[in-house]
């Protein structure tokens, strides 16, 4: 089924491909490693739990431009009021200045559409770009580069902040059904600058689309960022993401990930601790139903002593939905006095749900501090009745212990208005039960 | 208001209640007292519902209901209470959201609406005198990192919100320094009324000092040893459980 993904990769180069030679050798490359790779297979032992057939056995070409453009008031369901911040919205892939909000001026700071900034960044992203999320990781990282050419492209100047977070929304439509859109994003703090990306995977109406994003993050020394992803695709959608995070000394990252949509998700996050002192911060929550399948692979590197990680990553199932959480820590033997602590919840609602947990610690340092844990649970029956004994009945129960799981990833996350929004959209889900 | 009647219970193979038989009328204020063991907190929880235990003889009946026939929340919502004697905690959800799901489910089982958040501030501020608290609780998750006097003090707060029929508590007095015991005890006896009834399960008389039973029951081995007025309960400060229960006489 390559050869689909190669006929469009060589109309896409003849209308309007990059003049940039940099560019120009980086998709070439890119499409030529997936010619040679192709996607995953339930062999390697990254993909193994993962069923990729819905996704592998068709061919999915690039999404069209939107026939029926959305208005403002269409995507407005899908914003938060974030002082200081803006919004800049794609659709089907492409940057849609129309329904976006301009970025705020501020000294040393640059937000605009990647594909912009190809134009006016072209150096920049010819050091950057493909440096950190690399087309050997997997044939879908490769696809993104060969054709990713929007997405968000943020650039801090040293010591410059943001005023607020860009929040990048990654629009559907009804067109899109059988096609392909792949989001790329750039984010470039440079050092002791702060920076704040959310990104948002949304659907207009539900249908069977593919997503594949990538998005590199440099945080430079002693920079800070902070980075949510945000994933409610149409529940018939496919989601493949890699979120890729490169730290250097001093640096301190926040990353969340709420995944609540798509038929399939696999979210990859690659933490690499490139210096002394840094510290990351890694929280998911994900939500499955029905037949819904969701898999985060997260990977921390501690490459350098002094580092300091924290994981936290919850799930709830419900239907007949399967999870897959895979937690790799790899310590280097410089990495002395490393600090990471992951764990992994996850509440089954359903006798039919089903998770795959894995932690996997690689350390090859002697003095460190690496701790992780993992559970897979049903709901405390003693709290039940606890709320049962003050006339909250089983349903009604359910529900609020349920939601009193999630919450610990839903309190954490920045901004009153995203985590009100998503406190909502939780609600909203527990409300609608094990089907929908 | 509560009858029970040759009560047998256990959890699992155990068995704890060998037949109790005990009645309880309006306005009125039974202590259950007892040595570890006795039966009492099982008492309690069988009769809130408590699902690790089993009912394997005798009859509960609550205001002409068949109490053990009705499922937990339903209890609750025909004014049945039970002060735990280890509050559940619940991170995640504050108590003014959890208070006021509570009180909403008793309200709509009773044909009344619903309360808002702003009514149900209006009621809980005034609830919230009676345990000595301002609102700043009803912000806080569920028990979650609540000393131990605070979670009782909140079991008391959630009595005055709920304002049962019939409250058991379950040795809200263990545990407390005397302070939290005279807040404890203050907020139940103000809640006291000619028409609601109080069991009060504990191990120490010195609660009895701050809320005076009207009887006083001693368990032993699952059975009802002694019954007497509030002397009672004197008498076994000074005495110790041996004399009734039949285990080695105090030195």
């Amino acid at each position: 089924m390559t050869t689909a993904y190669l006929t469009d990769f060589e109309a896409a180069s003849r209308n309007g491909g990059s003049k940039a030679p940099w560019l120009t050798g980086l998709r070439r490359s890119a499409i030529e490693r997936f010619a040679a790779q192709g996607f995953p297979g339930a062999r390697e032992e990254d993909w193994r739990f993962n069923n990729l057939s819905p996704i592998t056995s068709q061919s999915f070409l690039l999404a069209p431009v939107a026939p029926a453009a959305p208005t403002t008031q269409d995507v407005a369901r899908f914003l938060y009021s974030l002082p200081g911040g803006c919004a800049l919205v794609f659709l089907n892939g492409r940057f849609s200045p129309e329904l976006s909000t301009p970025a705020p001026r501020i000294e040393g700071v640059t937000v605009s559409n990647l594909a912009a900034a190809l134009g006016t960044h072209g150096k920049l992203l010819g050091d950057h770009l493909g440096q950190y999320a690399k087309i050997e990781k997997s044939g879908f990282t490769a696809l993104n580069t060969a054709f990713g050419h929007d997405g968000v492209f943020v650039h801090v100047k040293a010591g410059a902040a943001m005023s607020g977070p860009i929040h990048a929304v990654f629009v559907s439509d009804r067109s899109t059904a059988g096609s392909v859109a792949y989001p790329r994003n750039f984010i470039l703090l440079e050092a002791g600058a702060s920076g704040a990306v959310i990104e948002s995977y949304v659907a207009l109406q539900g249908g069977s689309y593919l997503v594949n994003t990538v998005t590199e993050a440099v945080v430079g020394e002693g920079a800070r960022l902070e980075h949510s992803k945000i994933q409610r695709e149409s529940e018939q959608a496919y989601h493949v993401g890699t979120t890729h995070i490169h730290q250097e000394r001093d640096s301190h990252s926040t990353s969340f990930s709420i995944s609540l949509g798509a038929a399939l998700c696999r979210n990859n996050l690659d933490v690499v601790l490139n210096g002394l002192g840094i510290e990351g911060q890694l929280f998911g929550l994900y939500m499955g139903r029905g037949r819904q399948e969701v898999d985060n692979h997260t990977s921390i590197l501690h490459a350098s002593p002094n580092c300091s990680t924290r994981e936290v990553y919850k799930g709830i199932l419900d239907g007949s939905a399967h999870a897959i959480f895979n937690g790799k820590v790899y310590v280097t033997p410089e990495a002395q006095k490393t600090d990471a602590k992951q764990t992994n919840r996850n509440l089954l609602l359903s006798d039919r749900a089903k998770v795959d947990t894995k932690p996997q610690l690689e350390i090859f340092a002697d003095d460190v501090k690496c701790t992780h844990g993992a559970t897979v649970g049903s709901l405390d029956p003693l709290a039940a009745f606890y709320l049962k004994s003050r006339g909250i009945g089983p349903l009604l129960g359910r529900k609020i212990l349920t939601y009193a799981f999630a919450a610990e990833i839903l309190e954490e996350l920045p901004y009153p208005a995203l985590r009100s929004g998503l406190e909502s959209l939780v609600s909203a889900r527990l409300e609608e039960g094990a089907e929908a | 208001m509560l009858q029970v009647n040759n009560l047998h219970a256990q959890a699992g193979e155990k068995k704890i209640l060998n037949g109790i038989t005990l009645t309880v009328n309006r306005g009125e204020v039974h202590a259950v007292m007892g040595p570890n063991g006795s039966g009492k907190s099982t008492l309690a929880q069988v009769l809130a519902g408590h699902p690790a235990y089993e009912v394997t003889e005798g009859t509960v009946t609550y205001d002409g209901q068949d109490l053990l026939d009705m499922e937990p929340e339903d209890r609750a919502r025909a004014g049945v209470f039970l002060a735990f004697q280890y509050p559940v905690e619940i991170p995640g959800i504050t108590n003014g959201y959890f208070l006021r799901a509570a009180l909403n489910e008793l309200r709509k089982a009773r044909g009344e609406d619903e309360l808002d958040p702003i009514d149900f501030m209006e009621l809980a501020e005034n609830r919230l005198k009676l345990v000595d608290w301002g609102p700043d609780i009803l912000g806080r998750m569920v028990n979650a990192g609540f000393s131990g006097g605070e979670k009782k003090r909140n079991e008391i707060l959630q009595m005055a919100i709920l304002e049962p029929r019939l409250a058991i508590l379950d040795e809200t007095d263990s545990g407390l320094d005397i302070d939290a015991l005279r807040v404890v005890a203050a907020g139940v006896n103000q809640l006291r009324r000619p028409d609601n009834a109080t069991i009060l399960v504990t191990h120490y008389q010195r609660l009895l000092n701050y809320i005076v039973p009207d009887v006083v029951h001693v368990l032993a081995a699952g059975r009802i040893v002694k019954s007497g007025g509030k002397e009672l309960a004197l008498e076994l400060e000074a005495k110790g459980y041996d004399w009734l229960t039949g285990g080695p006489r105090a030195a």
